[in-house]
Order: C-alpha cells, then sequence, then structure tokens
C-alpha cells in the first residue's frame, strides 16, 4: 500500500494504492487519472525564466504549455537556460516548439516591454 | 473628485476596480507603488492559480494579465510609481509620485487592497551572526524571476510557508542544492500541493518541530545549527546538528500591510491584522472597504479575485447610494473552538433569501475529518462537514441569509468539531 497526495486541485485528496490496479480516496476522476500518471509516468509543468535584452526588466518568466515527464525537467532546463528574447516581449510567443519531443511547447508567460 | 479609490494593483485591486466599473461607476483610479500592474503575481511564476476561478491552472503573471487586459478595456484611471502617504476617514488620499509630485485625491468611496508583506528576520528574533546572505524566501523570489540574479548555491529554508517551499523548487530548477527546510511548528505551513511538488519531488528532506539556533559565517552565511524543538517551542540541547551553506531563506509569515489604515483610525482585528469588516468587505468606517491580502492573509489568489470584487461591487453599491443598512440587524461571528478567525467579524442579516454570506476561517491546528458548526448560543443553525483541515489552508463555509435571520441572538460563533476523535 502506497499513499499518494493529490495535487491536481488544493483539495490534497490522500489516494491509497496498492501498486497495481486499485486506487482508493479519490474524489474525482482527474485525481484518479493523477494517480495512474503518478504510477507510471509522473509529469510536471516546467516553468522558469529566460534572459531579455533591452526589456524593463532582465528576466521574462516561460512555461510549458502541457505537463512533461518529470525525469526531463533538468535537461529541459538546459535548454531554458540558452534562451535569450528581444524585448518588447508578447505573452504566449511560442519559445520552442515540441520541446524535446515532449509535444509540449516552451511558451512566454507574461510581457516584457522594452526601454 | 473620484467614486472610488482602489490602493493597491495587485489582485484585490484589479478586481475590486473591475467590479465596480461593472456596476456603473466611471470615476475610477487605482493607485499602485510599483511600475506595473499585476502585484506579486508578477513574480510567481509558478503554475496553478486560477483552478477555481478560470478552471484551468495558469501561471502568476498569466493570472495578473488577465485583469490588466480587462481593466485596460475600461475607462478606469490608473497610476503606477505612486506611493499613498495617508488616507482620511472622509475618503481622501494622499499620495506621491516622481512623475506628478505630491497630490491629495477625494474620493467618494475608498478600497484598501495593499496585500501583505513578509516576516523578516527581527520578527522572529532569529539568533546568530548578522550576514550576508539571509533573505526573506519573496525577495529572493523577486531577485530571481524578474531582476535575474541567482541569490545562493547551497540553500537552507527556515518556515515552510508556501512562498519558501515554491522558492525551494524554484532554486533546486536553477541549479542550487536545497539542503533543508526547517519548520518550527509540528505540521508545515504552506499547502498540501507544494510540499509534494516542491519538497517531495525534489528530495529536500523537511524537519518539522525543529528551528534554526544559530548562524555563522565571516562576511557571508557559511553555516547554520539546526535543534529540535519541545512542545513549546524551545530548543531542544543535545538535538543540534549543522548544516553548511551560504544562503538562508526566511518563509515565517506574512503580515497584512495596515499602516495606511491605522493611521485612518479604522478599527483592526489583531488576530488577522486587518480591518474588521462586515459581509459586503466594508471596514468600520463607512465607504471604506478592504479586500485580499490586506485583509487577511489568502492561500489561493481565486478567492482574492472574489473578494476584490465583493468589495467593489458593494462600493458601488454604497456611492449609488443604494446602501440601506441601517435597518438591518447586526449580528457579531466569533471564532469558536479550533477556529483562529473568522472574516467577515460581522454581518449585517438581510431579508433576502437567495443571498448568502461567505465566510472564511482558518482552524488552529490539523483535522483529518471534522464538522464546521455555526451556532447561535446553544442552538446549532448549520453543520459543514470537512476533511483534511490544517492551519495552513484557509476554509470557507457559505451561510444562508435566511438561515442568520432566524437566529434570535445577536451573536453567532463558528467553530470545529473534531470527529476523527469520536471515530477511535
Amino acid at each position: 500500500m502506497k499513499e499518494i497526495i493529490c495535487i491536481v486541485c488544493p483539495n490534497g485528496c490522500h489516494l491509497i494504492t496498492d501498486g497495481a490496479d486499485r486506487i482508493e480516496g479519490y474524489k474525482c476522476e482527474r485525481g484518479l487519472d493523477y494517480a495512474k500518471a503518478e504510477m507510471t509516468n509522473p509529469t510536471r509543468v516546467l516553468t522558469s525564466t529566460i534572459r531579455v535584452v533591452g526589456g524593463i526588466h532582465r528576466r521574462c518568466s516561460v512555461k510549458t504549455d502541457r505537463p512533461i515527464s518529470k525525469v526531463l525537467l533538468m535537461e529541459a532546463m538546459e535548454r531554458v537556460n540558452s534562451l535569450e528574447v528581444a524585448a518588447p516581449v508578447e505573452c504566449g510567443h511560442v519559445l520552442i516548439k515540441n520541446i524535446m519531443g515532449t509535444e509540449a511547447n516552451l511558451v512566454t508567460t507574461r510581457e516584457v516591454a522594452g526601454i | 473628485m473620484y467614486d472610488l479609490i482602489v490602493i493597491g494593483g495587485g489582485p484585490a485591486g484589479l478586481a475590486a476596480a473591475q467590479a465596480a466599473y461593472e456596476e456603473g461607476l466611471r470615476k475610477i483610479l487605482v493607485v499602485e507603488r510599483d511600475g506595473e500592474l499585476g502585484g506579486i503575481l508578477n513574480q510567481c511564476i509558478h503554475n496553478g492559480f486560477g483552478l477555481h476561478y478560470f478552471k484551468e491552472e495558469l501561471t502568476g503573471p498569466e493570472y495578473a494579465l488577465r485583469f490588466i487586459r480587462m481593466v485596460e478595456k475600461t475607462r478606469i484611471e490608473f497610476k503606477t510609481d505612486t506611493m499613498v502617504l495617508d488616507v482620511q476617514p472622509d475618503c481622501t488620499v494622499s499620495m506621491i509620485s516622481k512623475e506628478e509630485g505630491y497630490q491629495v485625491c477625494e474620493a467618494r468611496s475608498i478600497v484598501l487592497a495593499m496585500g501583505c508583506r513578509e516576516r523578516a528576520r527581527g520578527a522572529i528574533v532569529l539568533p546568530g551572526a548578522r550576514l550576508a546572505g539571509i533573505f526573506t524566501a519573496g525577495t529572493a523570489q523577486r531577485y530571481v524571476n524578474i531582476e535575474g540574479h541567482m541569490v545562493g548555491h547551497r540553500v537552507v529554508i527556515l518556515g515552510s510557508g508556501d512562498i519558501g517551499l515554491i522558492m525551494a523548487r524554484r532554486m533546486t530548477l536553477e541549479g542550487a542544492k536545497v539542503l533543508a527546510c526547517v519548520e518550527i511548528m509540528p505540521y508545515s505551513g504552506g499547502l498540501t500541493r507544494n510540499i509534494v511538488q516542491c519538497l517531495h519531488d525534489n528530495d529536500i528532506p523537511l524537519y518539522l518541530s525543529h528551528t534554526i539556533v544559530d548562524i555563522k559565517g565571516k562576511n557571508r552565511v557559511e553555516q547554520v545549527t539546526v535543534a529540535k524543538v519541545d512542545d513549546f517551542k524551545k530548543p531542544v540541547t543535545g538535538t543540534e546538528f549543522t548544516i553548511d551553506c551560504d544562503t538562508l531563506l526566511l518563509s515565517v509569515g506574512l503580515i497584512p500591510e495596515n499602516e495606511l489604515t491605522r493611521k485612518a483610525g479604522i478599527p483592526v482585528d489583531e488576530r488577522t491584522r486587518g480591518a474588521y469588516v462586515f459581509d459586503n468587505m466594508e471596514t468600520l468606517t463607512p465607504g471604506i472597504f478592504a479586500c485580499g491580502n490586506v485583509l487577511h492573509v489568502h492561500d489561493l489568489v481565486d478567492y482574492v479575485t472574489l473578494e476584490g470584487q465583493r468589495a467593489g461591487r458593494a462600493a458601488a453599491v454604497y456611492v449609488k447610494g443604494d446602501q440601506k443598512t441601517e435597518n438591518l440587524r447586526m449580528m457579531t461571528l466569533k471564532a469558536g473552538k479550533e477556529v483562529t478567525y473568522t472574516v467577515p467579524q460581522y454581518i449585517r442579516v438581510s431579508g433576502s433569501a437567495d443571498e448568502s454570506a461567505p465566510v472564511f476561517f482558518r482552524v488552529g491546528r490539523g483535522i483529518l475529518k471534522g464538522a464546521v458548526v455555526v451556532q447561535a448560543e446553544d442552538e446549532k443553525i448549520a453543520t459543514f462537514n470537512r476533511e483534511h483541515m490544517s492551519p495552513g489552508e484557509m476554509e470557507r463555509v457559505a451561510l444562508p441569509m435566511k438561515l442568520l435571520s432566524r437566529a434570535r441572538v445577536a451573536e453567532i460563533s463558528v467553530s470545529v468539531e473534531d470527529t476523527s476523535e469520536l471515530l477511535k
């Protein structure tokens, strides 16, 4: 028996699983899906920042537009850290399509005005 | 003369201004001390915002931008880089900025939405040397996420508030080694999902019932000493161990920033450290409303938005002269057993059958299964079942006016019965 704390929403349901088919304690379908994914291939949305040139701020926040495999996070960070954009930056701008073959795009999550 | 001046352009202030505009107010001014709107959301680059309000997971800046876009479409006025110096009970606001200098604006109503500030080293009487490398978690967050300075490489976090947990993950992603999260209480002050995603995911140990008893170094932090604490939060001799680190982040709580409120003579509740309010978010000074983290510290921005909208709508009703409160019965809400505070503290009981008053509160300890009991003297007027209640997660119940109007007394209490103990 293993306990998984669901992080899909702030309810933080405590799910119990036997590591195979039995999953108990979830309150919604999303919780069930989360527990299944946690047992097979846990995923997370990666959020970070990239360098901005000529903007009112030196960094612009970015995210993967869908969760990517947890084991790929650190490698993805290397890609993120190699990026640089010139201001002005729009929100939602695609920086890397299909990052590391995950089908997720790396996109900006804020605007940065130029100086 | 403005209809409404909103002090603070974060999520609470923007929601209030937008809601007041939708209710028909046209002369609205939002005053923000930072250079841009959005407040602290702009440095909270992680996702998980908006699950309740937008039914999707947004990052902080994205959540802020949705509201900035909304208010930009209106005729609401904004003054950024402008610091409010003084608020008078008659709704006169003095402010100062580089561009416009000192000026005084008059309004018919005010919404206080100044947010909160982090508790710093002095507030927790942290022992040890005064060295470089000690930051509040939110300051470090701003340095890393907006200003582009990495604050350290070997990090210890004192306190397990949400910002500290978020920074544990953030620093790890940026290549730092986060060695420990040390919490004096026997439970974490942060949301469960943050414990899981930030600490468990990165194998960062959480030391509950522990604190830092010494900080050593020459110019910068080089080592901290951690010790276990007893039931009275006193360090236990002999349990000390040291961690070599160059950075200490403090995540030891937030305090609503109510200097302006106090100066205006608006009564402040010492439990929430925010103004006393009625169910429409009006303070005890007529025409002045409060919402968001300046009123009480929230864990979720979604509820800040809803509270802001409630305050904005009420301000519009007040300005239009539609607020008929004289004939309404006033009820005092008391925090009962296991409950540390309630917001609002007062409810004006309206006769309307479909209305209800949202009541926010926190419990004083973790309760696995409990019943929230609303009581008028000995009579239970409502019960709500809840699971996994913890001091780190705000609870919310909606009290139907219909139920309240049936209560015969002027004081009702909100308490929690621990039903998990009954099961044993």
